[in-house]
């Protein structure tokens, strides 16, 4: 991979698991991928893909009885995902920022604003009060809220959604994170807030130097935003490679029904493509390639041995048109 | 003009004429008395006057707290209106406690909802969910007759009789949004109002629901409000499309001609917001500002604190919807000056 050795995130084999009474569900499954420093890595898929899981397990959020059941997370070489709660905790304030969809559940209604972000600096860097507050104030005025000096004495509801999703953005950056980790940061906007919100974090990618790890559902902010892009399904990636190889010569079938399934403007009037069915429940995976009783591709080895991500172009496809599984 | 009852197709089934409606977000009475604060009202919509015709999907566009989906409540007759009115194939909605709109209306107008998680009842099976409107309306009785029209209404919907004995949470969303549409199909409506009807479903999912909706509509000959905030759909299902700002229609077009030539700043605007798939590295003009406080709206032009062709006279008077050559309605300024670049 060009990445090794440069990467700042690692991510090898991760598998996110939930032990149930009817045994354990497998929800993110042989996940591998690097982002490197002023890159955005862009992750889609549908709800239930796994996405968001494989997210909070890099930054060591999975709700119990969630846990990562294999594989390895590396930050700049050093594993993480080994690490005590307490130790983890520090790495994620100070090295990792993590922007969620909904500001109102990442902000605490009955502080300040001021208040929550200058806590949040000082927990992390050894600066007094009033540097903090002076810090605060040029990051509310790097993430774009007029008036900053007057904003950081509002509470979260004095915000609009837009804004506080920029206050949210600057608790991230507070102690000048290596790794923004953004789930669905856009999502919960409408779309003149979510044009301002994209173009920011392509701001921060580019002058913080940062690595992104930009989950979403929707292909547009992937194509405006990402270098690079993995699709998931049913727990795994089913294609990972640059935005332009994915989206305009998708290599996985599932991949390019996504992308045809996508309405248009200006397509008025044209029937859109649909994949019938819908993504399997997890504890109802299908043997295989899980997409194949989907795809209209599908042929001999298909339903019998699950592939791995086989290079096709300049990106990497989990599917046996792209290459012969070893036992045929 | 053919009188009330009877079909005439020159006719719009749905007029609303002058339609405002206000919400009283006052504080407590206590409060106001002690705070000698006074009444507080919010004008969701105001002076809203536009026609659905018969068997087009007029949809309506806009950012949340623009007034859509209280345009389409209102359509349906979840609320009366504070001015104006409106009417459903040229009767007249009636005073607010006959319930708005006569029970022979009624059955000729459902609505689609968000979020299919919940507008089903978790408690009911699917088939008394589908057959609720019939029993309700007492188009049908019998039970096997029940039974035989919710089989035939799920599989027009693309599910299986057996689903019918299934309880709401058996279903993913795409599904569930299924059986809503089965349920307001029941009544052999003419008129669906579907409240940004795939909103909550995955990309895939709502390529199926939309080409089911469409099927549909060819199928039946249905007429669609079509509310959504997503213009990529709209540009999808409309024939005509209204964008509203803050409470106001401020463009209506045909679909095809908003999309090729948008003239108020703000459809170009939102227009230019949209994700580019293409990649095409087109320069994109940067949004500016944000919507307006509906209670406390800008004087003029609700729109002009973020529009770039703004003057004194935007910021002044309030633009009137005008009709272009072609048509096409604006209310702006700009566009009736010719200020507007091509």
């Amino acid at each position: 991979m060009d990445a090794r050795g440069t990467a700042l995130l690692e991510v090898r084999n991760l598998r996110v698991e939930f032990p149930t009474r009817r045994g354990t569900l497998v929800a993110v499954d042989d996940v591998s991928f690097d982002i490197a420093p002023g890159e955005v890595l862009g992750v889609v898929g549908e709800s239930g893909a796994g996405k968001s899981l494989t997210g909070m397990a890099i930054i060591g959020l999975l709700e119990p009885p969630g846990r990562i059941g294999a594989g390895q997370v590396l930050l700049e070489g050093r594993r993480i995902d080994n690490l005590r709660r307490e130790s983890l905790r520090q790495i994620r304030g100070r090295r990792i920022g993590a922007i969620f969809q909904d500001p109102l559940t990442s902000l605490d209604p009955l502080y300040t604003v001021g208040r929550q972000i200058t806590e949040t600096i000082q927990a992390h860097l050894p600066v007094s009060r009033r540097e903090a507050r002076e810090r605060a104030i040029a990051l509310l005025s790097e993430v774009g809220i007029p008036a900053p000096e007057r904003r950081l004495d509002h509470y979260p509801h004095q915000f609009s959604g837009g804004m506080r999703q920029r206050v949210v953005i600057a608790l991230a950056l507070c102690a000048q994170p290596k790794l923004i980790i953004a789930d669905e940061p856009t999502t919960a906007l409408d779309v003149s807030t979510q044009s301002q919100i994209i173009t920011l974090l392509q701001r921060l990618s580019r002058e913080h130097h940062a690595a992104v790890m930009l989950i979403t559902h929707d292909m547009g902010v992937i194509a405006e935003t990402a270098h690079r892009v993995a699709v998931m399904y049913a727990g795994r990636i089913a294609e990972i490679g640059p935005v332009r190889s994915i989206i305009h010569s998708p290599r996985h079938p599932y991949t390019a029904g996504l992308m045809r399934s996508i309405p248009r403007v200006g397509a008025t009037g044209v029937r859109l493509a649909q994949i019938d069915g819908a993504m399997p429940r997890l504890d109802a995976i299908p043997r295989g390639c899980a997409f194949h009783p989907r795809c209209p591709q599908r042929f001999e080895p298909c339903d019998r041995e699950r592939p791995p991500l086989l290079e096709t172009g300049d990106q990497r496809a989990a599917c046996w048109l792209h290459g012969a599984p070893r036992t045929a | 003009m053919a009188p009330p009852g009877q079909p005439d197709d020159a006719r719009p089934l749905v007029a609303l004429r002058a339609v405002g409606r206000d919400f009283d977000v006052s504080r407590p009475w206590l409060n106001r008395m002690l705070e000698h604060a006074p009444r507080q009202l919010l004008r969701a919509v105001d002076d809203f006057s536009a026609e659905v015709r018969r068997s087009e999907t007029l949809a309506l566009v806009g950012e949340s707290g623009c007034g859509k989906s209280t345009v389409a409540r209102l359509i349906v007759g979840l609320f009366p209106p504070s001015r104006g009115r409106i009417e459903f194939d040229g009767t007249p909605q009636t005073a607010a406690a006959e319930g708005l709109w006569s029970d022979a209306v009624r059955r000729r107008m459902q609505m689609i909802f968000q979020d299919p998680y919940a507008s089903l009842n978790p408690r009911w099976r699917v088939m008394d969910i589908v057959a609720e409107p019939l029993r309700a309306h007492g188009l049908m009785t019998r039970r096997a007759d029940l039974r035989a029209r919710v089989f035939e209404l799920l599989t027009q919907v693309g599910l299986a009789p057996a689903d019918g004995d299934k309880y709401p949470h058996e279903f993913s969303g795409g599904q569930r949004q299924r059986i809503s549409i089965a349920r307001a199909l029941s009544s052999a409506p003419e008129f669906l109002v579907c409240d940004e009807p795939t909103s909550a479903l995955d990309v895939s999912v709502q390529a199926q629901i939309l080409n089911l909706m469409r099927a549909l509509q060819e199928k039946l000959g249905l007429t669609y409000l079509f509310i959504s905030h997503n213009l990529a759909v709209v540009s999808q299902m409309a024939t005509r499309v209204g964008v509203m700002y803050l409470g106001r229609l401020v463009e209506l077009a045909d679909a095809a001609t908003l999309f090729s030539r948008p003239r108020h700043p703000y459809t170009r605007m939102l227009l230019d917001a949209i994700p580019d798939l293409e990649m095409s590295g087109r320069a994109r003009t940067p949004v500016a500002g944000e919507v307006a406080n509906p209670l406390d709206p800008p004087p003029g032009c609700a729109f002009h604190p973020r529009c770039p062709l703004a003057n004194q006279r935007c910021r002044i008077e309030r633009p009137q919807l005008k009709a272009e050559p072609d048509s096409t309605l604006v209310a702006c300024h700009a566009a009736e000056e010719g200020r507007i670049p091509a």
